[in-house]
């Protein structure tokens, strides 16, 4: 059964760069999410990804096309766990009411978000403000309040940009337990295909705007899998060669996030 | 050379230190030396028109004692208290709307800008005038007073709010009262707390003005009749009475729930 169903005809955003136009973020992009899987989606910046997991998310609904989680509209569907390119903690609440506010009843029912924060390793900051935690802390929060219902759908979005590589890996490695642990199904977007063919699937490439699904790549890698071993950087190499294309699109990706890691950055302060 | 009577903790000036300049006691010293020098110029002055310190406690252990401070206070706070409650709810809901919505902001901005700059005596001239000398029109004519400044104050407020932690709201469902509860009102609470500050400051001082105006008790009135009969003592006496309530308002209830809201930062 498939858990996510997208058929977005056209995405368009008014432009005032254009006097008035219309800029088109993504164009006639189709996929299809299974129950469970862990799916990829690469893309340069401005491949309208972004936009993407918020017209999934259902926070923007003025689009030509349908989208259906778990068979329904996503206004309709049972909410989803969105994990944004900065944390977006409430500074005014302690970790363990960051994630208590967005709890369902059942799932304060059975002691959900001291469990995970638990195992997110925060057991000892439950009443810590977000503030006096380090970055990667302070995503690990994200991640388990992105969790802690046991959400239908899990979206995340370039969720781990911005970090030294040590932390990131670690909080792959936990985001790949908690996927295991719950038969989660997830939509991971990142612009990093070493990080993609680590954690995912399946990779979904975007090309650049309008977004729309160029390659649809089964990652045929077993499991566990180690981030910084050589069978990434070995089955990466063997991507690009057999498809060409892709090289050109992912060299300008790479050296776009280079810059665009710092205007992010600075965007989120 | 400064002695740093204001400065806190270990940074203070070794001399202030040593004098007792810093610390705790340094508000309490600071007090004394005023009632000191109050004492000094009463020396030098007419006692009719600057009483000695000992001459206004007599007069305030007096009506103390009588039950006419306790009572003329205890109407004065009863306005000042059911006008700001009033003020802050209106001007905050009011500054809620403004700022959360561009179009009832360009419509209603000239009506906060006429209530901001008409005359806190033309809008009690006004009140009596046209609901006659009563409590209603004293404090209606406070609440009109007030409303626009603290309309202005969190309608910045709502303005300052991050879209970003909105969004997270918006993305997990979150129920419109949990919204504006857990999400939204928090961000803009240094602006209530704003404005809660200087409207305690502000209200107060409106309400002994319209007593004066048009009511027949409580502490304006009692300043006006004894200016009448020139008992600057006993103007003294209410004067430093209420604002020692104030001040207790303010150490009491505004300072710990400011430290209780702030506790996040730093």
């Amino acid at each position: 059964m498939n858990v996510l169903e997208v058929d977005v005809e056209e995405k368009r955003f008014p432009s005032p760069a254009r006097g008035g136009g219309t800029h088109t973020a993504i164009a006639k992009l189709q996929f299809a999410v299974p129950k469970g899987e862990f799916t990829c989606i690469l893309g340069p910046s401005g491949s309208g990804k972004t936009t993407l997991l918020q017209l999934i998310s259902g926070l923007d609904e003025h689009f030509d096309g349908v989208i259906r989680v778990a068979g329904v509209a996503p206004r309709d569907a049972p909410p989803m766990g969105y994990m944004f390119q900065s944390p977006r903690l409430m500074p005014w609440m302690t970790v363990l009411d960051n994630v208590m506010l967005f709890a369902s009843a059942e799932a304060k029912a059975r002691g959900a978000p001291r469990a995970i924060l638990e195992r997110m390793e925060l057991g000892s900051f439950l009443d810590t403000y977000p503030n006096r935690l380090s970055g990667g802390m302070q995503r690990r929060v994200a991640l388990a309040r992105a969790f802690v219902n046991n959400p239908p759908l899990l979206l995340l979005d370039e969720p781990f940009i911005s970090l030294d590589i040590p932390v990131a890996l670690r909080l792959r490695e936990l985001l790949l337990n908690q996927w295991a642990d719950h038969a989660s199904t997830i939509l991971f977007v990142t612009h990093d295909l070493r990080e993609a063919i680590h954690l995912g699937d399946r990779i979904l490439f975007m090309s650049s705007s309008p977004g729309r699904i160029v390659l649809d790549h089964k990652i045929k890698l077993p499991r566990p899998r180690t981030a910084e071993g050589a069978e990434v950087d070995e089955y990466r190499q063997h991507l690009l060669e057999q498809h060409p294309a892709l090289l050109d699109g992912i060299r300008e990706m790479e050296a776009q996030a280079a810059v665009g890691t710092d205007a992010r950055t600075t965007a989120t302060r | 050379m400064t002695i740093g009577v204001g400065t806190r903790g270990r940074a203070a000036h070794p001399l202030a230190s040593n004098l007792g300049l810093s610390g705790p006691w340094s508000r309490v010293l600071s007090l004394v030396a005023l009632v000191v020098l109050w004492k000094i110029g009463s020396g030098y002055a007419n006692p009719l028109v600057l009483p000695a310190p000992e001459i206004v406690a007599a007069d305030w252990w007096k009506i103390l004692w009588s039950g006419d401070l306790g009572r003329n206070v205890g109407v004065t706070l009863y306005r000042a208290a059911i006008s700001f409650f009033i003020a802050m709810a209106l001007g905050s809901a009011i500054g809620l709307v403004l700022g959360r919505m561009p179009r009832m902001n360009h419509f209603f901005d000239g009506w906060v800008l006429l209530g901001l700059n008409m005359p806190a005596l033309v809008v009690g001239i006004l009140c009596y005038i046209w609901f006659g000398l009563t409590d209603l029109a004293l404090i209606l004519a406070v609440v009109l007073n007030k409303v626009p400044l603290v309309a202005i104050t969190v309608r910045e407020g709502a303005q300052a709010v991050q879209p970003e932690l909105l969004q997270v709201g918006q993305a997990f469902r979150l129920s419109r009262i949990k919204m504006l509860r857990r999400v939204l009102l928090p961000q803009m609470y240094p602006y209530f707390m704003a404005s809660a500050r200087s409207g305690l400051a502000l209200i107060w001082k409106i309400v002994l003005v319209f007593e004066l105006l048009g009511r027949s008790d409580g502490v304006g009135f009692q300043l006006a009749v004894n200016f009448q009969l020139f008992y600057v003592h006993r103007v003294l006496a209410y004067a430093l009475s209420f604002i020692g309530v104030v001040m207790l308002i303010e150490a009491v209830i505004i300072r710990p729930m400011e430290r209780r809201a702030t506790r996040w930062r730093l």
